[in-house]
């Protein structure tokens, strides 16, 4: 219904721009001239206020009723009953209304799915009519205003120019969309739930006795969680911090340029491989190999240990560093290189004394933001790590991440709302650690940047 | 000037064995240092090689399927094509009787022999009639064992003469010389196994009575007589577990004719002979028990030379493929009625859970949407953002903090903007759950930064000439921005969206968050449809538990790699030809 109301809205746009060109062109006659705007002008003008009307009416009303319709069903659930129930009931209701599988049909589901079903009914049309409506109406005065004087172009750019505004401002609407949404969630789960028992209880799960309603504060601790992502970033750190620095001092300072042309195109090929084949490598491969070689020295390695994604995640993360670096060490003026070289310094001296002194904000930035990607990645530890909550020191056993548990929460089998709150509120505690290194790894080199004449 | 440092007191710092020594020191860090980092990119060569390899070696054995040709009888109005594989195999197989056997023999085909019937009944190109010759597609474990992934069957000629004597249901077989030493060492090791956990279960039970005897003394009334019983239990246990020990003993120490069983923890041991396969089941020095898989044309004796020993490792109990199964993919291999034929099939048909018929198609088209809704929304908008802010945005707070956000958005994980679809576009939206709609959005702000940064590198990267040209002929800013700035920066811009659109087809982790986990069927026909994508295809199947499905994974990485690589190139190949420098 609603793709008829934006086919028809298109439609009425094409219509109103060759309606007002047309109407232009009649007004200019023999003498074109005489109009301020060209036709064109007077076309694009009328179209575009079309458009906006319809798809903004469009759009809005969407948003408005969509929200109207939560409020309204929230408010036809008994308040007896506590939020998680009433999430879950709605949740049925819907499905009820949608012929998909609802977990259980009684009296209250039906009401509420019969209320959903007149309530969507009474918002598509409304807003099909109401969408078409407007840009009926915009087309119509649009038209209306064609005039010789009329200063179509100025007004079309001026359009156009806030379009491109608002573009701009899609990427602020996306960090709030993103803060709000996680934020909503949190505030939610921490109403029922301390903050302090999330941020340093030691027992992570979530969901279990959960089906009576309420969570249990005791069992959503996330410090096995965040011990888990911190060894497994320092993991691949480790792997992935001295070979991507060693890359990246060999291909600026030693390797010739017959080299550089095979190594950076390498390098490149590394890092735009998809994660989820990285996941695959650590899984199938890395992570056998990991535990036959531990059989064979008498070391018992899980299959899903933290040392096996760890690995594989450093080698993701060693094309991130070492181009990274490669930039900055480039960006060390070729004078301080021929200036320590005319003392008699080797190049390692050079290297050493010189250019990683100049360097090293740049270098220390790329390995905060590589530690930042480390902790957000997913695929990998989804599928080479473990899924149980287990606070251990030892890297040869398995462990669970943030991201890991986000999967396993949105994925599973649990009512979507009752899950959501852990996983919102890990997601939330992720998006600010990633964010603290993102910033941190600006301000470094905003801070210590060197400007060189 | 050269006298002065001739007869410089330091002339020594420079040339002595200590200054020697100090140069030796300086060039071994320099060498050490270029050590270090073509150990590095050895390093990472190595991980970029073996990455490769482990997914193209796997790749090339989903390159093709195994079919087995039989005969078979079909009506022209047959419907039940499930019942026709079958009643053919039962014909082809008439020996394979009782229910396990012929358990044994459905099992080797795939559900997907009658699934091409069917097609083929539905486009009308099925030959009908009786004895039809009919390739049937092999199922996922019988393809593998083809394949040889359970192991070789190792082929040892018989060298002396075979006489072959029925005894029940088998046949004893006697040979003189060696055949049977491996098979009988096997069985003696097993039983030497078994013996010594019998005599450690015993030696526990010697533990708890002198326990309890300890105990005994301290104990006095109806307490004392419960222990004494349970100490005469331990014993009693003891001696039995005594007894079998040693019986195992004399078995495994036995003369030459003493039979040792053959069990299916063992490798398994096959006798070829008269055109026919027996399985040994008891084996000593010289005689064998055999049970028929395959019927022998005859049971008369073979001469040495005739009839071969056949040995497949892998115990039975480890294996999908049986030993019958095993036998009879032999037979149809020497018979050369296995055919191996390229894996169309993979192309054309969508996920299922049997993955000798699980295809790609579906989750290419899903992709495809996927990736049409990205390009629709994150190319024009980032266009227009960057526009906006090289040419249009005045220089102040407002516009660092969108700078600023663009930049940090680039870095936000990709799991945050997966909940803030699930949260935004689902929940609140209401777009439908694993849809190619909401996978598109989400995908579209995370191409976002993507895009932008690109764009405005390009828009920058245009003179102020042609912006100076173009104003001094009277052109309008915004006349100036969209006829001619734009069309100059549009190869740069279309480089840096074709790179972000790569990175967003690879992208799992968000969708997995709007629900395109699910497990579908069918193909897409819309953007609304639930639809699954390519990488997350790649993450259901690597999940998944049958040993078949980790070529399958491997080959649709490899298609996926495929479409990057061919992006990639595109967008190499735009910046080489059009890119201008100014």
């Amino acid at each position: 219904m609603l793709n008829w109301a934006a086919l028809i809205i298109f439609a009425l746009m094409l219509a109103s721009y060759i309606m007002a060109r047309q109407r232009a062109v009649a007004l200019g006659g023999d003498t074109p001239a005489i109009l301020h705007s060209r036709p064109t002008y007077h076309g694009a003008y009328v179209a575009i206020c079309t458009a906006l009307a319809g798809f903004g009416v469009l759009l809005i009303g969407l948003i408005l009723s969509n929200i109207a319709i939560g409020t309204a069903l929230v408010s036809s659930v008994p308040d007896a009953l506590s939020p998680i129930e009433r999430d879950l009931v709605i949740s049925d209701g819907i499905a009820i209304a949608n012929d998909t599988l609802a977990s259980r049909t009684d009296e209250l589901r039906e009401t509420i799915a019969a209320l959903y079903t007149k309530l969507t009914t009474l918002q598509i049309w409304g807003i099909t009519i109401a969408s078409i409506a407007a840009a009926v109406f915009a087309m119509l005065r649009g038209i209306g205003s064609v005039a010789v004087p009329f200063r179509a172009r100025n007004r079309f750019e001026h359009i156009v120019g806030l379009i491109l505004m608002v573009s701009a401002g899609i990427a602020i609407l996306t960090t709030i969309g993103i803060v709000a949404s996680l934020l909503g969630q949190t505030i939610v789960f921490f109403s029922d739930i301390p903050v302090w028992k999330f941020l340093f209880g030691t027992h992570w799960s979530p969901l279990s006795g959960v089906h009576e309603g309420t969570m249990d504060p005791d069992k959503v601790g996330a410090i096995p969680l965040f011990a888990g992502t911190l060894m497994i970033t320092i993991i691949a750190m480790i792997v992935a911090v001295p070979i991507g620095l060693f890359a990246a001092i060999y291909l600026s300072d030693f390797a010739s340029a017959r080299a550089r042309s095979i190594i950076k195109p390498m390098l490149e090929i590394l890092a735009g491989i998809p994660t989820v084949v990285y996941g695959f490598f650590a899984a199938i491969t890395v992570a056998p190999f990991l535990r036959d070689t531990g059989a064979a020295i008498g070391l018992s390695v899980s299959s899903e240990s933290a040392l096996a994604a760890g690995v594989v995640m450093g080698i993701m993360i060693i094309p991130f560093i070492s181009s990274l670096s490669d930039d900055v060490i480039n960006a060390v003026p070729q004078s301080l290189r021929d200036g320590s070289y005319g003392l008699g310094a080797t190049k390692a001296e050079t290297i050493r004394n010189v250019i990683l002194p100049a360097a090293l904000p740049g270098i220390m930035s790329a390995v905060l933001l590589g530690v930042s990607r480390a902790i957000g990645e997913t695929m990998i530890v989804v599928m080479a790590a473990g899924q149980g909550a287990n606070l251990t020191h030892n890297p040869l056993e398995a462990v669970t991440t943030v991201t890991v548990q986000i999967v396993a929460l949105i994925t599973g089998d649990t009512e979507a709302s009752t899950a959501a709150g852990p996983a919102f509120s890990l997601g939330f505690t992720l998006f600010c650690i990633t964010l603290i290194f993102n910033v941190w790894a600006l301000a470094l080199v905003r801070k210590y940047r060197e400007v060189y004449d | 000037m050269t006298d002065t440092v001739q007869t410089s007191p330091d002339a020594s710092f420079h040339s002595g064995d200590a200054a020697k020594a100090r140069l030796r020191k300086r060039r071994n860090a320099e060498t050490r240092l270029r050590a270090y980092g073509i150990i590095a990119i050895t390093l990472a060569a190595l991980a970029l090689v073996s990455l490769l390899y482990n997914i193209f070696a796997r790749t090339a054995k989903a390159a093709s399927e195994h079919y087995i040709s039989m005969e078979a009888d079909i009506a022209p109005d047959e419907d039940n094509f499930l019942k026709v594989v079958k009643s053919a195999a039962k014909e082809a197989f008439p020996y394979a009787s009782g229910r396990k056997n012929r358990r044994a023999i459905y099992g080797l085909f795939s559900d997907g022999a009658a699934d091409d019937m069917r097609r083929a009944a539905e486009e009308g190109t099925l030959q009908t009639g009786d004895a039809v010759p009919m390739r049937f597609l092999m199922s996922d474990t019988a393809d593998l064992y083809m394949r040889g992934e359970f192991g070789k069957l190792q082929t040892q000629p018989g060298p002396n003469a075979l006489t072959i004597e029925p005894e029940g249901k088998g046949f004893t077989l006697r040979t003189s010389g060696d055949a049977f030493a491996d098979a009988l060492g096997l069985a003696r090791t097993e039983l030497a196994n078994e013996a010594a956990t019998l005599r450690r279960q015993k030696a526990r039970q010697s533990v708890g009575i002198e326990t309890l005897e300890k105990r005994l003394s301290d104990l006095t009334g109806p307490e004392r007589d419960d222990t004494l019983a349970q100490i005469e239990g331990f014993k009693a246990k003891r001696d039995q577990l005594e007894t079998k020990a040693n019986a195992l003993d004399t078995l495994i120490t036995g003369d030459r004719d003493t039979r040792l069983k053959l069990s299916n923890r063992m490798a398994s041991f096959f006798v070829a002979a008269n055109g026919g396969i027996l399985k040994l089941t008891e084996v000593a020095a010289d005689t064998a028990l055999a049970t028929p898989l395959v019927p022998m044309e005859s049971a008369s004796g073979v001469g040495g030379g005739d009839w071969s020993l056949r040995i497949l490792e892998r115990p039975e109990i480890g294996r999908p493929v049986k030993d019958m199964q095993v036998a009879i993919l032999e037979t149809l291999k020497s018979e050369g009625r296995i055919e191996e034929i390229a894996n169309w099939r993979f192309f054309s048909l969508s996920d299922s859970t049997q993955p000798e018929i699980a295809g790609i198609k579906g989750a290419l088209i899903g992709s495809m949407w996927t990736m049409l809704v990205t390009f629709c929304l994150a190319f024009p908008i980032g266009v227009m953002a960057a526009i906006y802010l090289e040419e249009f945005a005045p220089r102040n707070r407002w516009t660092d903090f969108v700078e600023v956000n663009i930049n940090n958005l680039a870095a936000v994980p990709s799991i945050v903007f997966g909940l803030l679809g699930l949260a935004v576009f689902i929940n609140f939206f209401g777009t439908p759950r694993s849809s190619p709609l909401a996978g598109g959005l989400v995908l579209a702000l995370m191409t976002l930064p993507t895009v932008i940064i690109a764009a405005r590198a390009s828009i920058r990267a245009v003179p102020p000439s042609i912006r100076s040209a173009a104003l001094g002929l009277g052109a309008s800013k915004t006349q100036t921005v969209f006829h001619h700035v734009l069309p100059l920066a549009m190869p740069g811009i279309l480089t840096g969206t074709i790179i972000g659109m790569a990175q967003a087809l690879g992208e799992t982790a968000p969708l997995l968050m709007i629900g395109m986990v699910a497990f579908i069927t069918a193909v897409p026909e819309g953007i609304t449809d639930s639809a699954t994508v390519l990488p997350v295809q790649v993450f259901n199947w690597a999940n998944a538990s049958e040993r078949a499905f980790d070529m399958r994974t491997a080959a649709a990485i490899a298609v996926l790699l495929l479409f990057l690589v061919v992006m990639n190139a595109i967008a190499i190949i735009l910046r080489k030809q059009f890119e201008r420098r100014w």
